[in-house]
């Protein structure tokens, strides 16, 4: 099978990339080599077999559902791209209206 | 002999009994890294002032007699795992400028016990590679051969052990990123049980087989940094409590009446050398004459790893990946509009194997592909867990090459994904059935290439295999 380029533009919207038309061009290529390649896991028969999810066996692992305290807010927030007055700063979720936070 | 290419045994002995200090120890390594680094490229960052200040705290320590179990011996950490105030990139240039507040819980442990922390390696970015040439810092060389790859993912980890710029470094393997790196260089990798080492602060890739482990420069090295990173773990609900053995002792124990296991699959592989399939089969007959049963299995399965692998991984991935997007940490691009701002960050700081990975994943989790690759891979790592557990019922061991070749050229395999993705062919399988394995030094071609001999145990056995390992003489 072979992935076309919109197929790939698809993908790329959905996994928020944006790509050259040359990216869109190779990775139409290669990952349609790759999708070739894992199809040959048809040729085994899992009829009835359960899917593994994990491999350790644990279930229901639980903690107490309460809060801590950060100790880490100032280095935190030194890693924020940018900052106003203690608080995240990205642009305007709806619409085009100013950058807020 | 120079300090930097001490054991970890041999350093501790010689701190322990004032022959040298910590200071100089760690001097050493700074030095060598100095010296080779420019070449080889195993590093991104070196903290070399924190290390000459954490040495001289433990040279205190050590004045003291109050020496912990790593007190003291200078380390190196793959990028792609968290150290407390020390930039973390995951060699992609979205974290170019990230500094973690926190320590990985292995890392904690270590510099816990009085491990120096040197710097972080070079790695493939986010350990999406084998050969570490999806590095956006640039490729590890093998300080072997400088025209060769280092392996990958964990490439400079593999390469600063082997050149002794660090005693032992930490890493990370999900497919076969510890191991294949480590037989490329000739040091000793081990990928521990899935659950026996927290990944807390690891950057995840494919969270239902990430693991975390050593790549020293022998078994015994191998059984004390396992001694202190081993365990369970609050802060990842995977970790087992099952009680961690006694890894020193365990080594030392012979070999009479261990059943060791050759599985047909992994010696008749595509691409399988020549002088690496002798190599092994050399080490198996010495394991013989020491007082093993060798047996002869078949994995049928085997061949189906790698396809399961790049289903599973890809998808796990694309939901992992999912967090960097340039709005909290990491490097912000400018954009439009918010969905412009991600997509912008994502183009410029994810090299091109991460956005194939991501796009892969997205395709196999998307609307009407799900139950065609997902699940069905999911089920063939079923029969993949269910294939080692009858083996093991019959053998206490398996034992393969670690990689059908030895390090290829740069760039030799770069523009073929599938080349690159079946150099893992060998390694991938214990992945996917999340047992331990270990890849040891077993010999080198004629071209003076390492061969690594993998060791395959069943879950939590990682006492069993570092002593058949530490049986395996060069």
């Amino acid at each position: 099978m072979s992935l076309s380029i919109e197929e790939v533009r698809k993908i790329a919207k959905l996994a928020r990339i944006k790509l050259t038309p040359a990216e869109e061009k190779r990775h139409a290529d290669t990952i349609s080599t790759v999708l070739n390649f894992v199809n040959t896991l048809n040729e085994v028969d899992t009829q009835g077999v359960e899917p593994t999810a994990q491999v350790t066996g644990l279930e229901d692992v639980t903690r107490e559902d309460v809060t801590k305290i950060c100790p880490y807010k100032k280095e935190l927030l030194a890693q924020m791209p940018l900052i106003s007055a203690n608080l995240l700063k990205v642009p305007a979720v709806f619409g085009d209206s100013e950058d807020v936070i | 002999m120079k300090l930097n290419e001490l054991t970890i045994s041999e350093a501790q002995a010689g701190l322990r009994s004032k022959k040298f200090t910590a200071v100089e120890l760690t001097q050493a390594c700074l030095n060598r890294i100095k010296e080779r680094n420019k070449e080889l490229n195993a590093f991104i960052t070196v903290c070399e002032e924190l290390a000459l200040m954490e040495a001289a705290i433990a040279d205190k320590r050590l004045v003291q007699g109050k020496a912990l179990p790593l007190t003291g011996i200078p380390f190196a950490v793959k990028d792609a795992i968290c150290t407390a105030g020390v930039r973390s990139t995951g060699a992609a240039k979205i974290l170019d400028n990230y500094v973690p507040p926190f320590n990985a819980t292995v890392i904690e442990k270590i510099r816990t016990q009085g491990g120096i922390l040197l710097g972080k390696n070079n790695c493939d970015a986010f350990g999406h590679g084998a050969s570490n040439e999806n590095s956006m810092y640039g490729p590890v060389k093998n300080p072997r051969d400088l025209k060769k790859v280092a392996g990958g993912s964990s490439g400079g980890s593999a390469a600063a052990v082997a050149d002794n710029m660090c005693l032992f470094a930490i890493a990370e393997d999900t497919g076969g990123s510890i191991r294949q790196p480590a037989s490329f260089c000739g040091v000793v990798g081990m990928r521990p049980s899935y659950g026996r080492n927290s990944r807390f602060g690891i950057m995840p890739m494919a969270s239902s087989f990430d693991t975390v482990g050593p790549i020293t420069k022998t078994v015994a090295d191998m059984a004390i940094v396992m001694q202190v990173i081993a365990g369970k773990d609050s802060l990842d609900a995977t970790t087992v409590s099952e009680v961690v053995p006694d890894y020193n002792v365990e080594i030392k124990k012979d070999l009479e009446g261990l059943r060791v296991g050759v599985p047909k699959e992994y010696f008749e592989v595509d691409g399988m050398d020549k002088e690496v399939r002798k190599i092994i089969e050399n080490q198996i007959k010495n394991l013989e004459k020491q007082g093993a049963e060798i047996i002869n299995v078949s994995l049928p399965l085997t061949k189906y790893a790698i396809a399961v692998y790049y289903v599973l991984v890809p998808s796990e991935v694309s939901s992992n990946l999912g967090r960097l997007d340039g709005v909290r940490y990491g490097v912000r691009a400018e954009g439009k509009d918010l969905l412009d701002l991600y997509s912008n960050s994502r183009a410029q700081g994810f090299p091109e194997e991460v956005k194939r990975r991501i796009l892969i994943g997205t395709y196999a989790l998307s609307a009407g592909y799900y139950d065609a690759y997902y699940k069905k891979a999911q089920q063939v790592r079923t029969l993949i867990r269910l294939d080692f557990d009858r083996v093991f019922s019959d053998v206490d061991v398996l034992i393969t090459p670690t990689s059908p070749f030895p390090s290829f050229g740069l760039g030799e395999k770069s523009s073929d994904p599938i080349q690159l993705y079946l150099a893992d062919i060998l390694v991938s399988p214990a992945a996917s059935a999340g047992i331990p394995a270990i890849s040891v030094p077993a010999g080198e071609t004629k071209s003076g290439l390492p061969v690594g001999l993998q060791i395959m145990g069943s879950r939590l056995n990682e006492g069993l295999i570092m002593r058949v390992a530490n049986y395996i003489k060069r």
